[in-house]
């Protein structure tokens, strides 16, 4: 197992404007591990998962101290924000397709950086939504509108669009949260193979797809990180009184 | 918060607390038995050994219900798999409290048989180590299931002293022998009981602290 860490988080502080969003946030994200973040509505995780592919820099009043390393290097300081998005993926809570078709959906980055042949990017394409467990659904209709799709079609077909680039780093927030059973399982097996290749980091309001899916779980807590362990440990042997009242439903 | 959870991890205390509490009711006949040579009372706990079997199957079975329904994490995962490691120790403590009635039937029929003064206390130390292991796990009592395994050395020493004294008794007479053997059985059966009041007790610490014996489970 690699011990290598991709995300260094350091003395992390973010506000929108008056409002201290994320507070002295430290992580260090393991390289082709998942990371699962839990924690109540409203105490972060989504903040946090945008700050790493810089997602908050065109927020109005969205403040910024600390540092975020990738690799080693400042994602705030030299790297141009094209080329980190490049390096990691992200997953909407909700799902974002483009208006156009299926096909344009997940050809889009690739086309983006530089693809244009027709047969590579039918096979990133195919590839793609098989990863992500939508192929058979969608395959006699890539060239119809995205936007015709469900909500679980729609949300498989954004993790499509995120893998089709290739990323190091996959970050998702709640990505089966409006998926069917059968989806979110195939959700899971996916992540669970991709971790070979990539660093996850996903959002789950789910406990239990977190101790399924993750290796290291991050509790957080009105802008806290209250607790952050190997995901077994954090589940069963929590340290801190308020992650056993959040996880064991004892909350509030 | 989670009340109906609580609820049944409350009901499934109070079913372990009654599992126990038989389970001690058979230890203290079976003495009772081999003390007053009481065959009625040494059939009894045939009887009533199935009754402890019934209750273990009930305890299992609302706990598995929990693991479905509840999916516990954390101190609730630790306490519904320590009920279910536990029960399994408190039916074995009752199928050694039966197999002191079947030992005891025989000597019934022995005439002049007088036991070793040392299986009463045997029986006396046991039941509390039973009682103190389920109590500890109720009231989250580290210390207590620490002193349950601390005092199966008594049990330990009970046991030798037993040996002794039944060896002395088939130096004198060897007539004595074929009782002294059934008695040794029984110092045996007993000795067993304490280990099991152990394995319960160490399970307790596991629900605690994460750890068993000093090993982190999961
Ligand atoms: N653009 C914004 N401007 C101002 N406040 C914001 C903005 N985005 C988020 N917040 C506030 O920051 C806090 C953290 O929000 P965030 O979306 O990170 O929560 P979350 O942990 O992802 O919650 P959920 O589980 O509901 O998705 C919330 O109080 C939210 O209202
Ligand atoms: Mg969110």
């Amino acid at each position: 197992m690699s011990m290598h860490t991709k995300y260094k988080i350091q003395d992390l502080n973010l506000h929108y404007g008056t409002f201290h969003a994320l507070k002295n946030i430290n992580l260090e994200l393991p390289e082709k591990e998942i990371t699962a973040f839990i924690g109540p509505s409203g105490c972060g995780k989504s903040t946090l998962l945008k700050t790493l592919n810089r997602m908050n820099d065109l927020v109005e009043g969205c403040s910024i101290d600390g540092t975020v390393l990738l690799d080693g290097e400042d994602i705030f300081d030299r790297m141009d924000v094209n080329v980190l998005r490049r390096r990691v993926g992200m997953v909407f809570q909700k799902p974002n397709p483009f208006p156009m078709s299926i096909y344009d959906n997940i050809a889009f980055g690739p086309r983006t950086h530089g693809i244009r042949k027709k047969a590579k990017l039918d096979e990133i394409v195919e590839k793609s939504l098989r990863d992500a467990a939508i192929w058979d659904e969608v395959k006699d209709r890539l060239d119809k509108s995205a936007l015709g799709m469900s909500g679980g079609q729609q949300q498989r077909l954004c993790i499509a669009r995120a893998l089709a680039i290739q990323p190091e780093v996959l970050l998702m927030d709640e990505p089966t949260s409006a998926l069917d059973p059968i989806s979110t399982m195939k959700v899971e097996d996916l992540v669970q193979e991709l971790k070979r290749e990539y660093t996850i980091v996903m959002v789950t309001h789910n406990m239990q797809q977190a101790t399924r899916v993750s290796d290291k779980t991050a509790f957080f807590l009105l802008g806290e990180v209250v607790e952050f362990n190997e995901t077994a440990e954090l589940f069963s042997m929590p340290k801190d009184q308020r992650t056993e009242n959040y996880i064991t439903g004892r909350f509030g | 918060m989670r009340n109906k959870f609580d609820q049944e991890l409350s009901n499934m205390h109070d079913d372990l607390i009654s599992m126990a509490a038989m389970v001690e009711t058979a230890i203290s006949r079976a003495v009772e038995a081999l003390k007053y040579r009481d065959a009625s009372l040494a059939k009894l706990l045939q009887e009533k050994d199935h009754e402890i079997d019934q209750k273990e199957r009930a305890i299992e079975s609302s706990c598995l219900k929990l693991l479905l329904q509840q999916q516990p994490v954390a101190r609730d995962l630790r306490e519904i798999s320590t009920a279910l490691k536990m029960i399994t120790d408190l039916e074995r403590i009752g199928d050694l409290a039966e197999d002191i009635g079947e030992v005891t039937l025989f000597l019934c029929d022995t005439p002049g048989y007088h036991a070793p003064k040392q299986l009463s206390y045997m029986a006396e130390a046991t039941i509390r180590m039973v009682r103190d292991s389920i109590d500890s796990f109720v009231a989250k009592d580290l210390k207590k299931a620490h002193s349950v395994i601390e005092y199966d050395d008594v049990v330990d020493k009970l046991f030798n002293e037993t040996r002794s004294e039944l060896i002395g008794r088939i130096h004198e007479s060897i007539t004595e022998a074929e009782q002294a053997m059934d008695s040794m059985m029984i110092a045996k059966y007993f000795e067993r009981i304490g280990d099991h009041a152990v394995n319960i007790s160490e399970w307790v610490e596991f629900s605690i602290t994460g750890t068993h014996k000093n090993i982190r489970v999961i």
